[in-house]
């Protein structure tokens, strides 16, 4: 009588154990096989999951196949969230793959340090060093070079020049004292000055980093960071100004339950003129039409404004981008592969074909939209640079920047408990 | 009925065909031992999946509760109680527990008494019941993400349905900011709930209530018995087994209540209507810090189990004298 249940049980420890073993198997991915024949297979993960960009990158791994006929190319594409939880579990079993896609930052020092990602400075020296300098910035670790950008992009003001003119506002402010200002002249001018998603969190934290950018100075959020302690003056003078902002009431009724991009969200109301500005990064002007009717040509876009006093400029930017990093002891053919997609070529059909903002000088050509050429011009003329918190801090940090920054925002937090928050799970999480 | 037909016949070949006299002593106990390896033969495959899947991953939460742990490899940093010391000091937990307690209260003050009044109505004989029943039951087929994306939409400040309807009546400015005001933000969620669940137990209550023998009714008409009479003392009494388990089922949904509040609010303004799972949620999967989020699983879990225990030991004692699944062997 037992038998068969035995059997069953047998059955399903068989079936569990194959389980697991496909699971192991499968997190051993990442390996190159030199094939026989002399055939290099390289495998290229990346997060191109959508069209056009799918295609596109498809056609560029073709392409580089037929110039290099000895080297094969994998494509392994990963939805955003799953290939960031499958990377870490990747960086916990010491091997990544070939050549993998990266925001730089913290994720990428933490593989960098566990000796999993390839030095690229001297390999790659030749042809990096002409790319933009801005967009090769998250990916430099003590000026050595661990990735290869091909996208780069910034947060700034997108404004409805429509609404500054009814406002009497004749250019966008670069001084802080001046965009209150602004926000005062729209307010009596019966016009929202800002939309703002509140329920997203992420979008009232770009003021904060902003503000301490432009207050404390370029290196003070790499450096509270590293310190974990965000208790210093510049970091709750941040906070002071930004609660100067909330003060006047800026922001769209029912901003704290509003999402980014919904229909009733931040970007639509942008998009439908029914908020003067709003702080996004250069995918805006998309979303505002896609969620909205979208501004045409009365949309602008200016730099975050200067803090009088601050140890911050105007031309310093808080941005990111993607980019490219290969794995320890990866073979010439991966080189050679970030050699032809940062190449004048690859860059400009990308430039052309997926949207995003040329990273080699000689593809800034392809850019037609004005809109993305005022970003493009910021970011050449950039003279400092800050990876967006997220990808600079430890998960933990990052969403308790987010949270505590909301919380000013809604009233519950003052700048000084702001950073007394940050500090505390930042010392958590040692 | 000769011998041939009883169970012996199961022990095997080599047992032979015992005499009914034979049928005492260690025949029995076998018999007994192999009627105990059946059943347990049978339920080894249902037990290895229980364990491997529910059991498991519940006593994998308890351990990592005790760990600083991000997710990844094995728990290593062994830090005792600190995840719950944290816990019970951490203002957004506290709150949840507040706001738990809140649409409890408001659930079994409101939304069931709503339902019961539904229930009775609909169970009266009047044109088009059938359709009303279904009307009210169609919320609690919808599902909750779909419920949640829909309300935010209504209830969006100024241009929402719910601001346009109330305007359209003459009523401009009594809908305020729903969702994105931290004093409105629960009274518009607990709307939603009662939307979404006073069907399901309606339903219950319909059901209860037609169990309900006319006679009874009939009885208490003719020793007469008004309206409310023949509610209270007849119809109540006979459907508080239904609404002992209806008030069972609407607390333990309050205390894991999640995708509502995931879709419409992700617990905002500020926190205002985050619920345990909500939080949980937030350091898990948002912040990497599956210790703490091991932690506020444990806390939920107790809490539920303690109200389960205590609800069926002082409440539902009587509803589950003689049932099969009570754990009290035999009944009696």
């Amino acid at each position: 009588m037992g038998d068969p249940a035995l059997s069953r049980r047998g059955f399903l420890a068989a079936s569990a154990a194959a389980g697991l073993s496909m699971t192991a198997l499968s997190a051993c991915g990442g390996d190159s096989d030199g094939g026989s024949s002399g055939t290099t297979t390289i495998e290229w993960w990346n997060i191109s999951t959508t069209q056009p960009t799918k295609d596109v990158w498809a056609g560029l791994a073709k392409q580089f196949e037929a110039q290099n006929p000895d080297v094969k190319i994998k494509i392994v594409q990963l939805e955003n969230d799953a290939y960031k939880s499958k990377m870490t579990a990747l960086t916990a079993s010491g091997k990544l793959p070939d050549i993998f896609h990266t925001w730089g930052g913290g994720v990428l020092k933490q593989q960098i340090d566990a000796g999993l990602v390839e030095d690229l400075t001297d390999r790659t020296k030749e042809w990096a060093d002409g790319l933009l300098p801005v967009a090769r910035e998250p990916y430099l670790f003590d000026d050595k070079a661990y990735g290869i950008p091909f996208d780069i992009g910034m947060i700034g003001f997108w404004y409805n020049k429509a609404l500054f003119k009814q406002a009497g506002i004749s250019t966008p402010p670069t001084t802080w004292s001046g965009f209150l200002d602004a926000v005062r002249k729209l307010k009596s001018a019966g016009i929202t000055p800002l939309a703002l998603a509140g329920k997203e969190k992420w979008p009232g934290m770009y003021y904060w980093a902003y503000l301490a950018m432009r207050t404390a100075g370029i290196d003070a959020l790499q450096k509270a960071s590293d310190d974990k302690d965000f208790t210093g003056e510049g970091l709750v003078q941040a906070g002071q100004h930004l609660q100067d902002l909330v003060d006047l009431q800026p922001f769209q009724k029912g901003f704290l339950g509003a999402a980014y991009s919904s229909p009733t969200g931040q970007a639509a109301t942008v998009g439908n003129g029914k908020a003067a500005m709003e702080l996004m990064g250069q995918w805006a002007p998309v979303v505002e039409a896609d969620m909205g009717k979208g501004l045409g040509t009365n949309l602008g876009f200016f730099p975050f404004p200067e803090v009088e006093g601050g140890q911050g400029a105007l031309t310093e930017v808080f941005g990111g981008g993607g980019g490219h990093a290969l794995r320890a002891g990866a073979p010439q053919a991966a080189v050679d592969f970030l050699k032809f997609f940062a190449s004048a070529a690859t860059d400009t059909e990308l430039v052309k074909k997926t949207g995003v903002l040329p990273v080699v000088p000689a593809a800034e050509s392809a850019l037609t939209d004005p809109n993305l050429k005022a970003v493009q011009t910021q970011l050449k003329a950039a003279t400092g640079f800050q990876l967006y918190l997220d990808q600079a801090y430890a998960p933990a940090v990052g969403q308790e920047v987010n949270d505590s920054v909301a919380a000013l925002i809604a009233g519950s937090k003052s700048p000084q408990q702001v950073t007394e928050s940050i500090t505390k799970v930042a010392k958590e999480e040692q | 009925m000769t011998s041939t037909f009883l169970p012996d016949k199961r022990s095997g070949p080599d047992v032979g065909l015992p005499s009914p006299a034979a049928d005492t002593g260690r025949g029995r106990a076998r018999r007994r031992a192999l009627h105990w390896l059946t059943a347990v033969g049978f339920q080894v495959p249902a037990l290895v999946l229980f364990g491997a899947l529910v059991l498991l991953p519940m006593l994998f939460a308890l351990y990592a509760s005790f760990f600083r742990w991000g997710g990844f490899g094995m728990p290593e940093d062994y830090v005792g109680g600190d995840n719950f010391t944290r816990l019970f000091e951490d203002p957004v937990f506290l709150g949840d527990l507040w706001r738990c307690l809140v649409l409890v209260l408001l659930s079994l003050a409101l939304q069931l008494p709503f339902a019961l009044a539904l229930a009775v109505a609909l169970n009266q004989r009047i044109r088009g019941r059938a359709v009303y029943r279904m009307l009210f039951f169609a919320p609690y087929i919808l599902s909750e993400a779909i419920t949640g994306v829909l309300f935010g939409m209504i209830f969006a400040p100024d241009d929402g349905l719910a601001d346009h309807a109330l305007g359209a009546i003459g009523l401009d400015g009594v809908g305020g900011q729903w969702f994105a005001d931290p004093s409105t933000v629960m009274a518009t969620l607990f709307l939603v709930m009662t939307w979404k669940y006073f069907g399901f137990h309606m339903m219950l209550y319909l059901a209860g209530l037609q169990s309900i023998p006319a006679e009874l009714t009939e009885a208490a008409l003719i020793d007469g018995a008004g309206p409310w009479q023949r509610f209270r003392h007849v119809t109540l009494p006979l459907l508080a087994p239904t609404l002992r388990i209806s008030v069972f089922l609407s607390v333990i949904g309050s205390i894991q209540l999640f995708d509502l509040v995931w879709v419409t609010t992700a617990g905002g303004p500020d926190h205002h209507s985050e619920t345990m799972a909500v939080t949980l949620f937030q350091h898990g999967f948002k912040r990497y810090q599956v210790g703490y989020a091991s932690a506020i699983s444990v806390a939920m879990f107790a809490i539920s189990l303690v109200f389960a225990l205590a609800y069926q030991r002082f409440v539902l004692r009587r509803d589950l004298e003689g049932a099969t699944t009570t754990l009290r062997g035999g009944g009696s």
